[in-house]
């Protein structure tokens, strides 16, 4: 059976990488979503 | 009378296949498909998807279903699905050194064929992206969109079990695959292990949504053991903010443009889903959306289940592989719970600094992405300390952004190992 313990570290960097991208990409997303928000409110407030 | 006595021992010839050695693991998978039925039906876990994996678990592992057969000159079946066959097949055959290659009879035939027109394309997880997609509300996450910042922290056990996995499985495409339980999302799971190349896509599938269907059971010991008491009877108070449905509209549009550009993997699965929801709220396509949420969603989720199925002959299911599989997607689990709970702890550090309101440690557990049981079970918990602490609008909005989160996490394994 494959087992090397030391797997775990050198892939620790997938994990580091990993995380920030998908906290960037959900932030990209949240501002997004606050500006479309934004947007159309006013947009219709407009109206 | 000869002709007919040998006719009629061939056809009981594959009851003489059964003793032959090894064959006991084939009753084992009768258990387990006779187990996934149980917990479908008695139990009521998923049963929509563990009833027919469970069946086609039992169809799938009779003689003959699945033959090793040598394409050599003089053309023979080395060995039937009672011996195992896919650890022959694509290998040279022992006794004349032709290739050797895979035959499919009875149930395994058709599944073949769907297998290879829904799974190995992965248009049955994505056709079913559409169905889910006109199923949810993003109301609840528009009202407050930084609670999306939970459902990114909740993938922190995709993350946890790569690296787990890699400990297990030399291949990283493999350990890769596996991590992605972790979404808690039967179609992403499948997307990214088929795009992989996983040899392990059955065991990965049915662990996915075996553990989905036990959210009830993993989440909440989880976040009792991280929060406490006080922790739990935070109230949250939630201000019902008008949503237009201009931004209704917008939103799936520009979350899928989001990303096709910053994450193009998860195109085809935000894509989809983003179209469900589309459907969902411009407001002038009723009689589709509710088709994509019942009809759509229901007749793939039957041909899903029974095409997993495929993959859960015993030779390529019953090993000491699968076994781990299931291990580490309870690991994927029990991370993902524990990421969003204590990045939800740590958010409240903050806000105390800031002397800001603080959140419910608990929504953080909802990130994961099997909606809406998590939303559910953390505003059920909620309850259950505090019977005047309704956290459900808050919880669902977490767990809606796992679901997308989910996906983005996805994306960045294919992009990291494809």
């Amino acid at each position: 059976m494959y087992f090397e313990p030391m797997e775990f570290v050198n892939k620790l960097s997938y994990m580091g990488v990993g995380m920030l991208g998908v906290f960037i990409i959900v932030g990209i997303i949240i501002a997004a979503t606050y500006g479309i928000g934004y947007f159309t409110d006013k947009f219709i407030k407009k109206d | 009378m000869n002709d007919l006595l040998i006719k009629l021992g061939e056809l009981f010839s594959p009851i003489a296949d059964f003793a032959k050695d090894g064959n006991w693991k084939m009753l084992i998978m009768w258990a387990i498909g006779g187990v996934l039925i149980y917990l479908a039906i008695k139990k009521q876990m998923e049963p929509t998807l563990l009833l027919p994996i469970g069946f086609g678990a039992i169809l799938m592992n009779f003689p003959g279903v699945v033959k090793v057969v040598c394409l050599g000159e003089t053309s023979h079946v080395l060995s039937t699905s009672f011996l195992f066959p896919e650890e022959y097949a694509g290998k040279l055959c022992p006794e004349c050194g032709a290739l050797l290659t895979t035959e499919y009879s009875g149930i395994a035939e058709p599944l073949h064929e769907l297998y290879n027109a829904g799974i190995a394309n992965e248009l049955f997880p994505l056709l079913l992206f559409i169905g889910i997609g006109a199923m949810i509300d993003f109301g609840p996450l528009l009202n407050n969109p930084k609670l999306m910042i939970f459902g990114a922290a909740a993938q922190f056990g995709i993350f946890f079990t790569l690296c787990m996995a890699s400990v297990f499985f030399p291949e990283i495409k493999d350990a890769a695959s596996i991590s992605i339980i972790g979404a808690a999302d039967g179609p992403t799971s499948i997307v990214v292990a088929n795009k992989l190349g996983s040899n392990y896509v059955g065991a990965i599938t049915v662990a996915a949504y075996s553990y989905m269907a036990l959210v009830p059971i993993i989440q909440p010991p989880v976040i009792k053991a991280l929060t406490t008491k006080n922790e739990r009877r935070i109230r949250m108070s939630y201000t019902q903010r008008s949503v237009s449905k201009t931004t209704k509209i917008l939103f799936p549009i520009i979350i899928s443009v989001i990303a096709c550009i910053f994450a193009p993997g998860a195109g085809s699965l935000i894509g989809f889903l983003m179209f469900g929801n589309l459907i969902r709220e411009c407001g002038v396509l009723d009689s589709l959306s509710e088709t994509a949420q019942k009809v759509l969603a229901n007749l793939i989720t039957i041909f899903l289940g029974i095409t997993i199925a495929f993959n859960m002959s015993a030779g390529q299911f019953l090993n000491g592989d699968t076994l781990l599989i299931m291990g580490l997607g309870l690991v994927a689990f029990i991370v993902d719970t524990a990421g969003g709970v204590l990045f939800a702890k740590l958010y409240n550090l903050v806000m105390k600094l800031l002397k800001k309101p603080l959140i419910n440690p608990m929504i953080g557990a909802a990130g994961i992405s099997a909606f809406p049981m998590s939303g559910r079970i953390v505003h059920k918990m909620a309850l259950e300390e505090d019977n005047q602490n309704f956290l459900l609008m808050h919880s669902i909005g977490v767990n809606v952004s796992g679901q997308i989160a989910s996906v983005i996490a996805g994306a960045l394994i294919l992009g990291f190992f494809s």
